[in-house]
């Protein structure tokens, strides 16, 4: 279990002539939860997007349990892709079909599994984030949180081995986060492997394996959520966390 | 009167019904060829390379800035000129089919941009091809988006499969000609034909409402962006 | 009294007339100098469209008076019964609703024959193919032109038709000093979108022998038995006329803008 099931190595991203990103790196183990924090413009979101290649990195190499990605070769991208589960900050559940249609279209289309039994296994996902009696439901017709957890669910449907969380609880109603929490909560606890931005303070020092700090680009700091929170070696770093403690509540 | 009754019902029935069969069998693969090549090269517009891209722009500005009438002179009497020779038939379903293409495609192609990039970065992250992307999230949104320009292309169409008479393709307005001609009652021919249109117009827009309203999604047109 | 279907006589720019075109189209391109050797040796197709161009090209300017005259009466007719439809009595709404929906359900070419065949035999009205032509395209687009205004009156802000009538204007006085005025600047794009429907509706015109480009093309096309290439330069100078006529129409545009003056949508 030493051998890290997701390995990014320099990953560098130029919009014209702003560095993104400049160069980087990490490894993660089976039943990490990664929390990357750092001010907004830090490339969290960029760095997200470049590991499943949403956004194609200038630089850097990525490795999914020991097989580097080709991500020019398409077939092999798409591969990779189903193995990587993302959610977005502003969830993207596809706005013309159901919940349960949006949790199976991805195994229907992209697996080829056939359409019951996809089905079957679509409830099952949605009943896991508790949304079984809302499947039928468009997304237009269901709230923040409960458009999170489908986009959760949809992508728990395509087994994937690590999901990258995007800010997931950003764009959401203070009173909805909670039950966006309880799912990954739930996730992390059954093993999954994730890397996730957020601003959310108290939830990451509550779980996180390792606290990542970002800030222009470039991973300042990195370590348990007790030393990241409470005993950070650059100054940065603890400039950053009194404010976000202050600004998120307390931690813990 | 009676005179007139039975000029009705001995001459003007059969004729017209004969010609509204015609038009229909203008009017329903026209409009469905129409969509197929409106989608295609509203998709191509859209997500083509550019040389292809380039064309399919081309291929739109020319076939929606000629007027249909000389679209057809040119499928019915000019295209024997480089020896190929359609029937007055074909040649109408041709023009009608590449003429409304390229109009309907300016709606499924606005459809298109209108998509939100995070449709595609979701499908995307699920491991979709472009092409499945294409045909399975985006298109099923764009065409709903769609629907209601492209419907009001096909009431023209309705309108326009008319022009057929033209190059000698004997249609609904084509029966009246010659009836009229032969009668010369042309108020009253004509008067009729235009009720035939009128109805047909108007049953179409009601079942593309209906088609509207069937694939309706719950707050989904309100949302553009 | 029956009038014969088909080309007919008239003013001479603005039908057809076998005798006229012998006088503007010499026979076989005489008029070429020896020294162009090559310009002979070009393919007939190309002579044929250069000898035709200038008959053509008057044939354009038949088609933009038939497609000005028509914006004109749809214009007429569009303003007073998008006012009418978005401000009147019920009754008159459904009148012009059924107008529209009328003179919107048939096709141009039925409208043509009823009206120059029939409507105009029946009640004994001498009116030339031509100026049937500007009556019909006039009508059917005063029901387009209507559904333009009557969608820029409802995209203006209700406060300006209050405004107006708390300074003391009668609602005749509202609609025509402020509703219009503001409507019709927001017009303009579909208004351009008009134009270039009515120029390639004004080829439908040929049926009743209305000497336009298309007309022309033809009548050329048959004694020539160059179809191809001459209805494709007709095809060529609608482009133009399209591509000029919006161009113009966008400039208009560009002068009737109001700095800083954007209603809501349209």
């Amino acid at each position: 279990m030493t051998a890290p099931i997701l390995r990014i190595e320099n990953i560098s991203k130029r919009y014209g002539k702003k560095d993104v990103l400049k160069g980087a790196s990490f490894d993660v183990l089976k039943g990490d939860l990664k929390i990357l924090i750092g001010p907004s413009g830090a490339g969290k979101s960029t760095l997200l997007q470049c590991i499943n290649f949403l956004v194609k990195p200038d630089e850097g190499r990525i490795w999914l349990d020991e097989q580097e990605v080709h991500y020019a070769h398409k077939r092999d991208l798409c591969a990779y892709r189903q193995k990587v589960g993302m959610i977005f900050q502003d969830f993207n559940l596809f706005d013309h079909l159901t919940a349960l249609e949006n949790v199976r279209i991805g195994m229907v289309r992209v697996k080829g599994m056939g359409k019951a039994e996809a089905g079957e296994r679509a409830v099952m996902e949605l009943e896991r984030v508790g949304l079984r009696e809302h499947m039928q439901k468009y997304p237009a017709q269901l709230s923040g949180g409960q458009k999170q957890r489908v986009s959760i669910a949809r992508a728990l449907a395509m087994d994937p081995k690590v999901m990258l969380l995007d800010e997931p609880t950003s764009a959401l109603d203070p009173e909805l986060i909670g039950e966006v929490h309880a799912v990954i909560r739930d996730l992390g606890n059954n093993g999954m492997t994730m890397i996730m931005a957020t601003h959310q303070i108290g939830f990451a020092s509550s779980l996180a394996s390792e606290i990542v700090f970002m800030e222009d680009g470039r991973i300042l700091e990195r370590g348990t959520p007790d030393k990241i929170f409470n005993h950070a070696e650059n100054a940065r770093t603890r400039e950053f966390c009194s404010k976000i403690t202050e600004l998120y509540g307390e931690r813990g | 009167m009676t005179e007139g009754w039975l000029y009705i019902q001995a001459e003007v029935y059969p004729a017209l019904l004969k010609g509204f069969w015609v038009s229909l069998q203008l009017i329903a693969p026209s409009a469905l060829c129409g969509l197929v090549i409106g989608v295609m090269v509203g998709v191509l517009r859209v997500y083509g390379n550019r040389p292809v891209m380039a064309a399919a722009n081309a291929f739109v500005a020319i076939f929606r800035g000629i007027p249909l009438v000389v679209q057809l002179f040119i499928w019915y009497f000019g295209l024997p000129h480089i020896g190929i020779y359609l029937s007055p038939f074909v040649a109408s379903i041709l023009g009608f089919s590449l003429c409304s293409g390229a109009y309907h495609s300016e709606y499924i192609r606005g459809a298109l941009l209108s998509i939100k990039r995070g449709q595609m970065l979701a499908a995307q992250s699920l491991g979709f091809s472009k092409i499945r992307m294409i045909s399975s999230i985006i298109l099923p949104q764009a065409i709903r988006r769609a629907l209601p320009g492209c419907g009001n292309e096909i009431i023209y169409l309705i309108k326009y499969s008319s022009l057929a008479y033209m190059i000698t393709c004997i249609e609904l307005t084509g029966q009246g000609k010659i009836l009229a001609s032969n009668s010369f009652r042309y108020t009253e021919v004509f008067l009729m034909i235009g009720a035939c249109y009128l109805v047909m117009t108007s049953v179409a827009t009601i079942i593309l409402g209906r088609v509207e309203e069937h694939l309706r999604i719950p707050g989904f047109e309100r949302q553009r962006t | 009294m029956e009038r014969k279907p088909g080309p007919v006589g008239g003013a001479s720019l603005f039908s057809m007339k076998d005798r006229e075109y012998g006088d503007t189209m010499p026979q076989k391109c005489p008029h070429i100098p020896h020294v162009f050797k090559v310009i002979e040796r070009m393919p007939e197709s190309l002579i044929a469209i250069m000898d035709a161009l200038p008959y053509l090209l008057q044939g354009s300017m038949v088609t933009l008076v038939v497609v000005v005259g028509a914006m004109g009466l749809g214009f007429a007719l569009g303003a007073p019964l998008a006012a009418g439809q978005v401000y009147g009595h019920p009754a008159l709404r459904r009148f012009i609703a059924v107008y529209v929906w009328f003179f919107r359900g048939i096709p141009l070419l039925v409208f043509l024959f009823l009206f120059y065949f029939g409507l105009c035999t029946a009640f004994d009205i001498n009116l030339s193919a031509f100026a049937v032509a500007i009556i019909v395209l006039g009508l059917i687009s005063s029901a387009y032109q209507s559904q333009i205004f009557r969608g820029a009156i409802l995209s203006l802000p209700e406060g300006q038709f209050k405004a107006a009538r708390a300074l003391g204007m009668s609602d005749f006085k509202a609609i025509s000093f402020i509703i219009l005025p503001q409507a019709l600047r927001l017009s303009i794009p579909g208004w351009s979108n008009e134009y270039s429907i009515l120029l390639k509706d004004s080829a439908v015109t040929y049926a009743l022998g209305v000497a336009e480009i298309m007309a022309r093309a033809h009548f050329v096309a048959t004694r020539t038995y160059q179809h191809l290439p001459l209805y494709f330069a007709a095809g060529v100078i609608f482009l133009v006329l399209t591509w000029v006529g919006t161009k113009g129409l966008r400039l208009l545009e560009e002068r009737a803008r109001i700095p800083g003056y954007s209603p809501k949508g349209l």
